[in-house]
Protein backbone atom coordinates (compact mmCIF):
# COMPACT_ATOMS: atom_id res chain seq x y z
CA UNK A 1 0.00 0.00 0.00
CA UNK A 2 2.50 2.75 1.18
CA UNK A 3 4.82 1.53 -1.47
CA UNK A 4 2.28 2.37 -3.88
CA UNK A 5 1.33 5.22 -2.89
CA UNK A 6 4.22 7.92 -3.57
CA UNK A 7 5.31 11.22 -4.38
CA UNK A 8 6.72 11.94 -7.66
CA UNK A 9 9.61 13.75 -8.66
CA UNK A 10 10.31 15.57 -11.63
CA UNK A 11 13.64 17.18 -13.45
CA UNK A 12 13.39 20.22 -15.36
CA UNK A 13 17.06 21.28 -16.28
CA UNK A 14 19.43 21.09 -13.38
CA UNK A 15 16.45 21.37 -10.67
CA UNK A 16 14.10 19.38 -9.46
CA UNK A 17 10.29 19.80 -8.98
CA UNK A 18 8.11 18.20 -6.32
CA UNK A 19 4.33 18.74 -6.52
CA UNK A 20 2.51 17.95 -3.07
CA UNK A 21 -0.98 16.83 -4.13
CA UNK A 22 -2.12 14.59 -1.74
CA UNK A 23 -2.65 14.95 2.18
CA UNK A 24 0.63 14.56 3.54
CA UNK A 25 0.85 11.44 6.38
CA UNK A 26 3.74 10.97 8.17
CA UNK A 27 5.78 7.98 6.35
CA UNK A 28 5.37 9.70 2.81
CA UNK A 29 7.02 12.30 4.36
CA UNK A 30 9.82 10.18 5.66
CA UNK A 31 9.68 8.10 2.27
CA UNK A 32 9.66 11.43 0.11
CA UNK A 33 12.41 13.05 2.13
CA UNK A 34 14.49 9.72 0.99
CA UNK A 35 13.70 9.67 -2.46
CA UNK A 36 14.53 13.33 -2.83
CA UNK A 37 17.89 12.77 -1.20
CA UNK A 38 18.97 10.24 -3.90
CA UNK A 39 17.68 11.78 -6.05
CA UNK A 40 19.64 14.90 -6.07
CA UNK A 41 22.52 12.81 -5.77
CA UNK A 42 21.69 10.89 -9.15
CA UNK A 43 20.53 13.99 -11.02
CA UNK A 44 23.41 16.48 -9.44
CA UNK A 45 20.68 18.98 -9.12
CA UNK A 46 21.60 21.97 -8.45
CA UNK A 47 17.97 23.35 -7.07
CA UNK A 48 15.30 21.84 -5.49
CA UNK A 49 11.44 23.33 -6.08
CA UNK A 50 8.82 21.53 -3.75
CA UNK A 51 5.17 22.95 -4.27
CA UNK A 52 2.66 22.79 -1.64
CA UNK A 53 0.06 24.82 -3.33
CA UNK A 54 -2.59 22.21 -3.20
CA UNK A 55 -1.95 21.38 0.68
CA UNK A 56 -4.09 22.78 2.60
CA UNK A 57 -2.44 21.51 6.11
CA UNK A 58 0.69 21.84 7.09
CA UNK A 59 1.25 20.46 10.39
CA UNK A 60 4.31 20.84 12.47
CA UNK A 61 5.57 17.45 11.54
CA UNK A 62 5.39 18.71 7.80
CA UNK A 63 6.71 21.65 8.68
CA UNK A 64 9.95 20.55 9.94
CA UNK A 65 10.04 17.71 7.06
CA UNK A 66 10.41 21.10 4.68
CA UNK A 67 13.44 22.43 7.05
CA UNK A 68 15.01 18.97 6.88
CA UNK A 69 14.89 18.69 2.99
CA UNK A 70 16.32 22.32 2.65
CA UNK A 71 18.84 21.49 5.15
CA UNK A 72 19.92 18.22 3.71
CA UNK A 73 19.98 20.13 -0.22
CA UNK A 74 22.31 22.49 1.13
CA UNK A 75 24.72 20.20 2.33
CA UNK A 76 24.58 18.39 -1.27
CA UNK A 77 24.86 21.74 -2.89
CA UNK A 78 21.16 22.46 -3.90
CA UNK A 79 18.78 25.11 -2.96
CA UNK A 80 15.59 24.30 -1.85
CA UNK A 81 12.60 26.80 -2.44
CA UNK A 82 8.68 25.84 -1.13
CA UNK A 83 6.45 27.20 -3.40
CA UNK A 84 2.58 27.94 -3.51
CA UNK A 85 2.13 28.16 0.30
CA UNK A 86 -1.64 29.13 0.69
CA UNK A 87 -2.46 32.10 3.01
CA UNK A 88 -3.94 30.30 6.14
CA UNK A 89 -0.98 27.27 5.68
CA UNK A 90 1.28 30.68 6.01
CA UNK A 91 -1.01 32.00 9.55
CA UNK A 92 -1.17 28.83 10.98
CA UNK A 93 2.92 27.64 11.02
CA UNK A 94 3.54 31.53 11.86
CA UNK A 95 0.74 30.79 15.01
CA UNK A 96 2.67 27.21 15.40
CA UNK A 97 6.49 29.09 15.78
CA UNK A 98 6.96 27.76 12.60
CA UNK A 99 8.44 30.88 10.53
CA UNK A 100 10.25 28.00 8.46
CA UNK A 101 13.61 30.54 8.63
CA UNK A 102 15.77 27.95 7.18
CA UNK A 103 13.67 27.67 4.15
CA UNK A 104 13.19 29.87 0.51
CA UNK A 105 10.11 30.42 -0.69
CA UNK A 106 8.31 31.88 -3.39
CA UNK A 107 4.79 32.66 -4.14
CA UNK A 108 4.43 30.07 -7.40
CA UNK A 109 6.32 27.95 -9.30
CA UNK A 110 8.03 30.89 -11.86
CA UNK A 111 9.12 32.73 -9.74
CA UNK A 112 10.84 29.83 -7.84
CA UNK A 113 12.51 28.71 -10.67
CA UNK A 114 13.47 32.50 -11.07
CA UNK A 115 14.66 32.70 -8.05
CA UNK A 116 16.66 29.13 -7.95
CA UNK A 117 18.30 30.64 -11.18
CA UNK A 118 19.37 33.36 -9.33
CA UNK A 119 20.36 31.86 -6.45
CA UNK A 120 22.46 29.20 -8.56
CA UNK A 121 24.14 31.86 -10.45
CA UNK A 122 25.27 34.10 -7.32
CA UNK A 123 26.60 30.73 -6.21
CA UNK A 124 28.44 29.96 -9.22
CA UNK A 125 29.89 33.75 -9.30
CA UNK A 126 31.35 33.08 -5.69
CA UNK A 127 32.67 29.67 -6.58
CA UNK A 128 34.75 31.42 -9.52
CA UNK A 129 35.92 34.16 -7.42
CA UNK A 130 37.29 31.65 -4.63
CA UNK A 131 38.86 29.43 -7.69
CA UNK B 1 -55.11 42.36 40.45
CA UNK B 2 -55.75 46.01 40.62
CA UNK B 3 -54.87 46.27 36.78
CA UNK B 4 -58.44 44.70 35.81
CA UNK B 5 -60.15 47.64 37.95
CA UNK B 6 -58.38 50.42 36.38
CA UNK B 7 -60.00 53.16 35.25
CA UNK B 8 -56.63 54.58 33.81
CA UNK B 9 -57.76 54.23 30.20
CA UNK B 10 -60.38 56.19 30.35
CA UNK B 11 -58.98 59.01 32.03
CA UNK B 12 -56.44 58.91 29.04
CA UNK B 13 -58.71 59.25 27.05
CA UNK B 14 -60.67 61.41 28.78
CA UNK B 15 -58.06 64.11 29.22
CA UNK B 16 -55.67 63.35 26.29
CA UNK B 17 -54.81 66.71 25.49
CA UNK B 18 -54.46 68.15 28.53
CA UNK B 19 -52.25 65.22 29.92
CA UNK B 20 -50.14 65.57 26.26
CA UNK B 21 -49.38 69.35 27.01
CA UNK B 22 -48.28 68.94 30.82
CA UNK B 23 -46.46 65.73 29.88
CA UNK B 24 -44.30 67.35 26.51
CA UNK B 25 -43.92 70.76 29.19
CA UNK B 26 -42.29 68.67 31.77
CA UNK B 27 -40.02 66.75 29.40
CA UNK B 28 -39.26 69.92 27.91
CA UNK B 29 -38.09 70.82 31.49
CA UNK B 30 -36.33 68.24 32.27
CA UNK B 31 -33.73 68.40 29.64
CA UNK B 32 -32.54 71.59 30.86
CA UNK B 33 -33.57 73.72 27.69
CA UNK B 34 -31.85 71.84 25.66
CA UNK B 35 -33.78 70.35 23.11
CA UNK B 36 -32.20 68.39 21.12
CA UNK B 37 -35.23 66.30 19.86
CA UNK B 38 -37.38 69.24 17.94
CA UNK B 39 -40.42 69.93 19.97
CA UNK B 40 -42.92 68.71 16.74
CA UNK B 41 -41.16 65.58 17.08
CA UNK B 42 -41.26 65.40 20.72
CA UNK B 43 -45.05 65.89 20.57
CA UNK B 44 -45.70 63.71 17.95
CA UNK B 45 -43.84 60.94 20.19
CA UNK B 46 -45.33 61.78 23.03
CA UNK B 47 -48.82 61.80 21.47
CA UNK B 48 -48.52 57.94 20.11
CA UNK B 49 -47.09 56.79 23.23
CA UNK B 50 -49.79 58.08 25.03
CA UNK B 51 -52.25 56.48 22.56
CA UNK B 52 -50.76 53.42 22.45
CA UNK B 53 -50.53 53.67 26.38
CA UNK B 54 -54.25 53.66 26.57
CA UNK B 55 -54.43 50.54 23.99
CA UNK B 56 -52.15 48.51 25.88
CA UNK B 57 -53.62 49.11 29.04
CA UNK B 58 -57.21 48.21 27.90
CA UNK B 59 -55.92 44.84 26.55
CA UNK B 60 -53.02 44.08 28.60
CA UNK B 61 -52.11 43.34 32.33
CA UNK B 62 -49.77 45.35 34.01
CA UNK B 63 -47.90 43.23 34.90
CA UNK B 64 -46.91 41.91 31.80
CA UNK B 65 -45.04 44.48 29.96
CA UNK B 66 -43.14 41.80 27.29
CA UNK B 67 -46.64 40.22 26.36
CA UNK B 68 -48.19 40.49 23.16
CA UNK B 69 -51.04 43.14 24.26
CA UNK B 70 -48.19 45.76 24.60
CA UNK B 71 -45.91 44.92 21.37
CA UNK B 72 -47.47 48.35 19.49
CA UNK B 73 -46.31 50.46 22.52
CA UNK B 74 -42.99 48.71 22.99
CA UNK B 75 -42.93 49.35 19.11
CA UNK B 76 -42.95 53.23 20.04
CA UNK B 77 -40.53 52.84 22.72
CA UNK B 78 -37.91 50.60 19.61
CA UNK B 79 -38.52 54.14 17.56
CA UNK B 80 -37.75 56.60 20.46
CA UNK B 81 -34.96 55.03 22.29
CA UNK B 82 -33.28 54.30 18.07
CA UNK B 83 -33.74 58.02 17.28
CA UNK B 84 -32.41 59.09 20.90
CA UNK B 85 -29.22 57.29 20.79
CA UNK B 86 -28.65 58.31 17.04
CA UNK B 87 -29.21 61.62 18.83
CA UNK B 88 -26.60 61.17 21.28
CA UNK B 89 -28.98 61.25 24.07
CA UNK B 90 -27.90 58.67 27.32
CA UNK B 91 -29.99 55.92 28.46
CA UNK B 92 -31.31 58.06 31.49
CA UNK B 93 -31.94 60.99 29.19
CA UNK B 94 -33.92 58.56 27.16
CA UNK B 95 -35.42 56.98 29.86
CA UNK B 96 -36.69 60.28 31.29
CA UNK B 97 -39.47 60.01 28.27
CA UNK B 98 -41.40 57.46 29.52
CA UNK B 99 -40.38 58.31 33.58
CA UNK B 100 -41.48 62.05 33.21
CA UNK B 101 -45.21 61.40 32.23
CA UNK B 102 -45.18 59.97 35.85
CA UNK B 103 -46.08 63.32 37.20
CA UNK B 104 -48.71 64.46 34.46
CA UNK B 105 -50.73 61.45 35.23
CA UNK B 106 -50.13 61.98 39.22
CA UNK B 107 -51.47 65.34 38.77
CA UNK B 108 -54.34 64.13 37.12
CA UNK B 109 -55.34 61.30 39.44
CA UNK B 110 -54.73 63.73 42.61
CA UNK B 111 -57.54 66.32 40.41
CA UNK B 112 -59.76 62.97 39.76
CA UNK B 113 -59.81 61.11 42.89
CA UNK B 114 -58.45 63.24 45.44
CA UNK B 115 -61.34 62.78 47.75
CA UNK B 116 -60.63 59.30 47.27
CA UNK B 117 -57.79 58.13 49.04
CA UNK B 118 -57.74 54.51 48.55
CA UNK B 119 -58.89 54.49 44.97
CA UNK B 120 -55.95 57.17 44.55
CA UNK B 121 -53.26 54.56 46.43
CA UNK B 122 -54.39 52.07 43.90
CA UNK B 123 -54.39 53.76 40.83
CA UNK B 124 -51.02 55.07 41.64
CA UNK B 125 -49.44 51.61 42.12
CA UNK B 126 -50.76 51.05 38.54
CA UNK B 127 -49.56 53.76 37.22
CA UNK B 128 -46.07 53.22 39.13
CA UNK B 129 -45.89 49.77 38.25
CA UNK B 130 -46.76 49.84 34.46
CA UNK B 131 -44.21 53.25 33.89
CA UNK B 132 -41.57 51.80 35.79
CA UNK B 133 -41.13 48.55 34.03
CA UNK B 134 -41.97 50.79 30.35
CA UNK B 135 -38.91 53.31 32.01
CA UNK B 136 -36.35 50.09 32.38
CA UNK B 137 -37.54 48.70 29.12
CA UNK B 138 -36.30 51.65 27.41
CA UNK B 139 -32.87 52.09 29.32
CA UNK B 140 -32.02 48.11 28.15
CA UNK B 141 -33.24 49.15 25.37
CA UNK B 142 -31.19 52.78 24.51
CA UNK B 143 -28.17 50.94 26.14
CA UNK B 144 -28.50 47.75 23.46
CA UNK B 145 -28.82 50.23 20.80
CA UNK B 146 -25.93 51.88 21.74
CA UNK B 147 -24.11 48.82 21.86
CA UNK B 148 -25.07 48.02 18.41
CA UNK B 149 -23.39 51.47 17.46
CA UNK B 150 -20.22 50.79 19.00
CA UNK B 151 -20.18 47.66 17.50
CA UNK B 152 -20.74 48.51 14.24
CA UNK B 153 -18.39 51.55 14.62
CA UNK B 154 -15.47 48.70 15.96
CA UNK B 155 -16.15 46.92 12.89
CA UNK B 156 -15.65 49.74 10.64
CA UNK B 157 -12.46 50.75 12.20
CA UNK B 158 -10.90 47.68 11.95
CA UNK B 159 -12.14 46.97 8.24
CA UNK B 160 -10.99 50.81 7.82
CA UNK B 161 -7.78 50.75 9.17
CA UNK B 162 -6.39 47.91 7.12
CA UNK B 163 -5.82 48.91 3.78
CA UNK B 164 -3.41 47.13 1.55
CA UNK B 165 -2.63 49.31 -1.29
CA UNK B 166 -0.51 48.14 -4.44
CA UNK B 167 2.25 51.07 -4.75
CA UNK B 168 3.61 49.11 -8.08
CA UNK B 169 3.76 46.33 -10.02
CA UNK B 170 5.12 43.66 -7.44
CA UNK B 171 4.99 46.12 -4.68
CA UNK B 172 2.95 46.71 -2.02
CA UNK B 173 2.31 48.85 1.06
CA UNK B 174 0.49 48.06 4.56
CA UNK B 175 -0.22 51.36 6.67
CA UNK B 176 -1.11 50.66 9.95
CA UNK B 177 -2.81 53.23 11.58
CA UNK B 178 -3.91 52.55 15.32
CA UNK B 179 -2.91 49.93 18.39
CA UNK B 180 -1.59 46.59 17.01
CA UNK B 181 -4.09 44.10 19.09
CA UNK B 182 -4.01 40.21 18.29
CA UNK B 183 -7.85 40.72 16.27
CA UNK B 184 -6.37 43.28 14.28
CA UNK B 185 -3.26 41.51 13.80
CA UNK B 186 -4.79 38.72 12.40
CA UNK B 187 -6.97 40.77 9.94
CA UNK B 188 -4.04 42.42 9.12
CA UNK B 189 -1.98 39.66 7.78
CA UNK B 190 -5.09 37.94 6.24
CA UNK B 191 -5.67 40.57 4.37
CA UNK B 192 -1.72 41.39 3.45
CA UNK B 193 -1.55 37.35 2.53
CA UNK B 194 -4.27 37.29 0.33
CA UNK B 195 -3.24 40.64 -1.42
CA UNK B 196 0.57 39.04 -1.77
CA UNK B 197 -1.81 35.68 -3.92
CA UNK B 198 -3.28 38.01 -6.31
CA UNK B 199 -1.12 40.75 -7.06
CA UNK B 200 2.09 38.37 -6.92
CA UNK B 201 3.78 40.75 -4.94
CA UNK B 202 7.82 40.52 -4.18
CA UNK B 203 7.40 42.99 -1.50
CA UNK B 204 5.91 44.13 1.20
CA UNK B 205 6.18 47.66 3.22
CA UNK B 206 4.76 47.83 6.38
CA UNK B 207 4.41 51.28 7.13
CA UNK B 208 4.00 52.22 11.11
CA UNK B 209 3.77 55.45 11.19
CA UNK B 210 0.35 55.74 12.32
CA UNK B 211 1.45 53.08 15.35
CA UNK B 212 1.02 54.93 18.23
CA UNK B 213 3.31 52.92 20.34
CA UNK B 214 5.40 50.19 19.87
CA UNK B 215 6.08 47.31 22.73
CA UNK B 216 7.04 44.29 23.02
CA UNK B 217 3.53 42.58 22.06
CA UNK B 218 3.11 44.63 18.98
CA UNK B 219 6.80 43.94 17.71
CA UNK B 220 5.79 39.89 18.33
CA UNK B 221 2.37 40.82 15.91
CA UNK B 222 4.83 42.68 13.48
CA UNK B 223 7.35 39.76 13.47
CA UNK B 224 4.42 37.27 12.61
CA UNK B 225 3.55 38.97 9.98
CA UNK B 226 6.48 38.92 8.40
CA UNK B 227 6.83 35.81 8.86
CA UNK B 228 3.75 34.86 7.30
CA UNK B 229 4.24 37.13 4.46
CA UNK B 230 7.96 35.39 3.84
CA UNK B 231 6.39 32.10 3.97
CA UNK B 232 4.55 33.99 1.07
CA UNK B 233 7.66 34.50 -0.72
CA UNK B 234 7.24 38.14 -0.19
CA UNK B 235 10.07 40.17 1.78
CA UNK B 236 8.72 42.83 4.07
CA UNK B 237 10.36 46.33 4.34
CA UNK B 238 9.27 48.49 7.71
CA UNK B 239 8.96 51.77 7.22
CA UNK B 240 8.25 54.92 9.39
CA UNK B 241 9.45 53.79 12.84
CA UNK B 242 9.40 57.78 15.01
CA UNK B 243 13.18 58.68 16.53
CA UNK B 244 10.68 57.93 19.59
CA UNK B 245 10.01 54.30 18.96
CA UNK B 246 13.06 53.51 17.37
CA UNK B 247 14.84 54.53 21.03
CA UNK B 248 12.12 52.41 22.61
CA UNK B 249 12.68 49.62 20.50
CA UNK B 250 16.55 49.54 21.36
CA UNK B 251 15.49 49.93 25.07
CA UNK B 252 13.37 47.50 24.90
CA UNK B 253 15.76 45.35 22.94
CA UNK B 254 13.40 44.55 20.08
CA UNK B 255 15.08 43.01 16.62
CA UNK B 256 12.82 42.96 13.94
CA UNK B 257 15.16 40.98 11.76
CA UNK B 258 13.86 42.79 8.84
CA UNK B 259 15.31 45.80 6.61
CA UNK B 260 13.54 49.09 7.97
CA UNK B 261 13.56 52.81 6.52
CA UNK B 262 12.86 55.86 8.15
CA UNK B 263 10.46 56.94 5.63
CA UNK B 264 8.03 55.04 3.17
CA UNK B 265 9.76 56.97 0.32
CA UNK B 266 12.73 55.49 1.15
CA UNK B 267 11.46 51.92 1.72
CA UNK B 268 9.60 52.20 -1.98
CA UNK B 269 12.76 53.29 -3.44
CA UNK B 270 14.82 50.40 -2.18
CA UNK B 271 11.75 48.07 -3.24
CA UNK B 272 11.56 49.58 -6.51
CA UNK B 273 15.61 48.84 -6.67
CA UNK B 274 14.98 45.24 -5.75
CA UNK B 275 12.88 44.39 -8.08
CA UNK B 276 15.44 46.05 -10.47
CA UNK B 277 13.71 49.38 -11.44
CA UNK B 278 14.11 52.83 -11.05
CA UNK B 279 12.56 56.13 -10.92
CA UNK B 280 14.94 58.80 -13.24
CA UNK B 281 14.55 62.18 -14.34
CA UNK B 282 12.77 63.08 -17.59
CA UNK B 283 15.20 64.64 -20.20
CA UNK B 284 14.87 68.53 -19.96
CA UNK B 285 13.75 68.51 -23.84
CA UNK B 286 11.03 65.73 -23.13
CA UNK B 287 9.19 67.37 -20.58
CA UNK B 288 9.33 70.45 -21.94
CA UNK B 289 7.67 69.28 -24.87
CA UNK B 290 4.83 67.84 -22.61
Amino acid sequence: MSSVEQIPILKIGDCLLVSIQVDMHDRLALALQDDLTKKIVTTKARGVLIDISALEVVDSFIGRMLNTIAATSRVLDAQTVVVGMRPAVAITLVELGLALNGVRTALNVDKGLALIRNLIDAGDGVDRREG
Amino acid sequence: MVSSATVIPTLIEKYHQQLLTEWTQLQERSTGGKARATATELAEQSRKFLTELRVGLQNGAVENVDGPAWDSTRSVLDEVSRQRVLQGFSPSETATFVFSLKEALFNLLRQEFGRNPEQLANEIWVVTLLLDRLGLYTTELAQRNREEVISRQQQEILELSTPVVQLWEGVLALPLIGTLDSSRTQTVMESLLEHIVESGAEIAIIDITGVPTVDTLVAQHLIKTISAARLMGADCIISGIRPQIAQTMVHLGLELNVVSKATMADAFALALRRTGKAVVKRAESASAAS
